[in-house]
């Protein structure tokens, strides 16, 4: 199923980003944004495309400390995340998946190690960079979904373009047309209590991609889903993909992780394994 | 973010907010209210004492009896064995003794029932000489004032406060009715006009008699031969130092009184009882801008709590607009259009009560009550600043929170 979905948008590849209203993802016009993580077309030509990483981290730490006991969540984690790759991430619970995407996505800072994005080290950003990189070039999707319970769903969808100073009506034609995306065009008034898990599950994903980000890091974005609607949302990931992000995704599941490019494994806040996907 | 979305967002979340904006409101009003109404309280009450004194007359000295000494406190008093006589007035009243003073009026008075026809009232029968209207600067609305022939014939006439005369007479003219004291058959011959009441005391309840009268057919005991008072009247106001060096003078030579330190009476200007009633009057307002800053500081810590526990409460928040994108600045200016909105409505609210406490309390109590701009805007500055401080601050604060570490808080 997941090579049906490929196959559909496979007439967009190889498409400029900014030409294409066509396929699965109906891109929004305007607000493309320049910034330092490229889009480029690797799926084109695999073999060709130049390994240059978006996210480089070496010997990364995260050490909680609750109490007077120690928690490593990470504990010397090493690895690159090329353009235009789709990652996924699996490991048992507690391994540290969501503490590794956290940092990943400049909300949090490792305890030790060095995190280069595009090849700048984070922690040597001024807070408005990484509120800049945040707001234009990440789109995160928090596997507690995050919503701001008294706005309905196209606030909370609008939110990041506030931040990005995009004007009014552009901001909610631009949040209707993410909904639409997910599936969610009945439901833009609702407030987020009155909306199932599922469908506030996919107001996060809308709310992450409005931005058009060049990065996009989803924490179990299909784990309150039926198959159906995973699926769906599994095949604008793909889209996403196809057109040039770079997607990094935690699942649990293998038929999700079996469309990335490449598996990361982490166990008790270490890689694993990696493996390579055919 | 655009400063229209921050107002927006700001609007959103008081709103949103309800009960807890209007606590945040009314601290605010309640503190600046507070200290509104105190402090015009305290201004009121000492317009009113200067007003008082300033209606004892113009230029004035007043020679009591007993003295305040430095060291011994109080010798003698108002009641006690009175030292000063009629003697002594007529003798300050002699140009060559006393150049400086113009008009003496002594003044013994006592308290007697009034009786004329079938209606009687107590009232104070003040006996005088013929400068009384003159030195204590009051008119007549009907009739004349004794005269010093009327005085030194110790003829048994009146003259009758306004409201002495309405309560003997109603509204019949009082002139050339007769009242009867202590069974001496007096006839009134003139009313005073209204001049309202100094302190505690009415000025238009009482009866002058010429003191001649009083002493010889009136009073009796200590009454009938020492005066409570000698109102001295100096020929100007620059002229009020020398009438009192004169005064002195006289009745301590008068009074064989070798030591200025053991007087056995005290000199009081009009002006030693402005700035005494002043000094205590600084005193009353100090006392109550101490109970406004209190109240001030007690609606301070509310709004400060409110605005404490609305930030912490919104931690997550701010941690959920960081993940988004939210730099520093935005963070802080939603919070500060927060607050000084809040602020804003607390202030203005806050200056509304108090002005309609300063229109409804007068009509409660006696005293007036005056609005100080200076302690109105303290109170305004200083509800804000609490406000906008205890709002943004910690705002600031979680807002250098890695999104993460704001997100799991609580
Ligand atoms: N704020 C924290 N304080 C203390 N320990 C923490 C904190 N956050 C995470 N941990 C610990 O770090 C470890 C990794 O947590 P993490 O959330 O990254 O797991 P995960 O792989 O995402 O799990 P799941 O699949 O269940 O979401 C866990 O053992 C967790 O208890
Ligand atoms: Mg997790």
């Amino acid at each position: 199923m997941a090579a049906g979905s490929a196959d559909s948008v496979a007439v967009d590849l190889a498409v400029d980003d900014m030409s294409e209203p066509t396929g699965r993802v109906p891109r929004v016009e305007g607000g493309e944004p320049t910034g330092r993580i490229p889009r480029v077309d690797v799926d084109g030509d695999p073999t060709l495309a130049v390994r240059s990483p978006v996210i480089d981290m070496k010997h990364l730490w995260k050490t909680y400390r609750p109490g007077s006991l120690a928690v490593h969540a990470l504990r010397g984690v090493t690895l690159n995340v090329d353009r235009g790759e789709f990652v996924a991430v699996m490991g048992p619970s507690g391994s540290g998946k969501s503490t590794l995407m956290h940092i990943m996505g400049c909300l949090d800072i490792p305890t030790s190690g060095t995190y280069e994005l595009s090849g700048e080290d984070v922690s040597e950003m001024s807070e408005n960079s990484l509120a800049h990189i945040r707001n234009r070039e990440i789109g995160f999707v928090f596997q507690q979904y995050n919503l701001l319970p008294r706005l309905t769903a196209w606030r909370n969808v609008e939110l990041p373009l506030m931040y990005a100073r995009v004007p009014a009506p552009e901001r909610r034609r631009r949040a209707l047309a993410s909904l639409q995306q997910v599936g969610l065009a009945e439901r833009v008034d609702h407030r987020p209590t009155e909306l199932s898990g599922g469908q506030q599950q996919r107001v996060a994903l809308a709310r992450a991609l409005v931005t058009n980000p060049a990065l996009l890091l989803a924490d179990e974005p299909t784990g309150n889903l039926d198959t159906a609607s995973a699926l769906e949302i599994l095949g604008l990931l793909q889209d996403l993909h196809r057109s040039g992000r770079t997607v990094v995704l935690i699942t649990h599941e293998p038929d999700v992780a079996a469309v990335a490019g490449r598996v990361l494994r982490i166990r008790d806040g270490q890689i694993d394994s990696e493996e390579v996907a055919a | 973010m655009r400063w229209r979305d921050t107002f927006r967002s700001g609007f959103e979340a008081i709103l949103g907010h309800g009960l807890r904006s209007l606590l945040t409101i009314l601290g605010i009003m309640i503190g600046i209210a507070a200290v509104i109404l105190t402090v015009g309280l305290g201004q009121g009450a000492q317009s009113t004492v200067n007003s008082a004194i300033s209606a004892l007359g113009s230029n004035l000295l007043v020679v009591t009896p007993g003295s305040t000494t430095g060291s011994g406190g109080v010798r003698g008093g108002f009641g006690s064995a009175s030292t000063l006589t009629l003697a002594d007035a007529n003798a300050l009243g002699s140009k060559r003794v006393a150049p400086n003073v113009i008009a003496v009026a002594p003044q013994a008075e006592t308290v007697e029932v009034l009786t004329a026809g079938s209606s009687n009232w107590t009232t104070s029968v003040v006996g005088s000489t013929a400068s009384w209207a003159e030195v204590r600067d009051r008119q007549l609305q009907e009739g004349g004032f004794f005269t010093r022939q009327q005085v030194s014939g110790a003829d048994d006439v009146a003259v009758l406060g306004s409201t002495t005369a309405s309560e003997l007479f109603g509204a019949k003219s009082p002139i050339d009715q007769t009242v009867t004291v202590n069974g001496v058959v007096l006839t009134v011959i003139g009313e005073l006009t209204s001049a309202g009441s100094s302190g505690s005391t009415n000025l238009d309840d009482m009866a002058i008699v010429p003191i001649t009268t009083t002493q010889q057919q009136l009073f009796t005991g200590t009454f009938a031969t020492s005066v409570s008072t000698i109102y001295c009247e100096a020929n100007s106001s620059s002229g009020l130092s020398g009438a009192y060096q004169e005064i002195d003078d006289e009745l301590l030579a008068a009074h064989h009184i070798a030591q200025p330190s053991e007087a056995d009476f005290t000199i009081t200007s009009q002006t030693t009882i402005a700035s005494t009633a002043n000094s205590v009057n600084r005193t009353l307002t100090d006392l109550l801008a101490g109970i406004a800053g209190i109240s001030l500081l007690v609606g301070g810590i509310g709004v400060m709590n409110i605005m404490l526990v609305s930030v912490t409460e919104r931690v997550r928040e701010i941690g959920l607009r960081k993940a988004l994108g939210a730099p520093p600045t935005d963070i802080r200016r939603q919070f500060l259009v927060e607050a000084s909105s809040l602020g804003l409505l607390g202030g203005i609210g806050g200056v509304l009560a108090g002005l309609l406490g300063t229109v409804i309390l007068p009509h409660l109590q006696s005293n007036p009550v005056t609005i100080s701009p200076l302690a109105t805007a303290v109170a305004i500055v200083v509800a804000i600043a609490i406000g906008l401080v205890f709002g943004v601050y910690p705002a600031t604060r979680a807002a250098r929170l890695s999104p993460i570490d704001a997100l799991r808080s609580e």
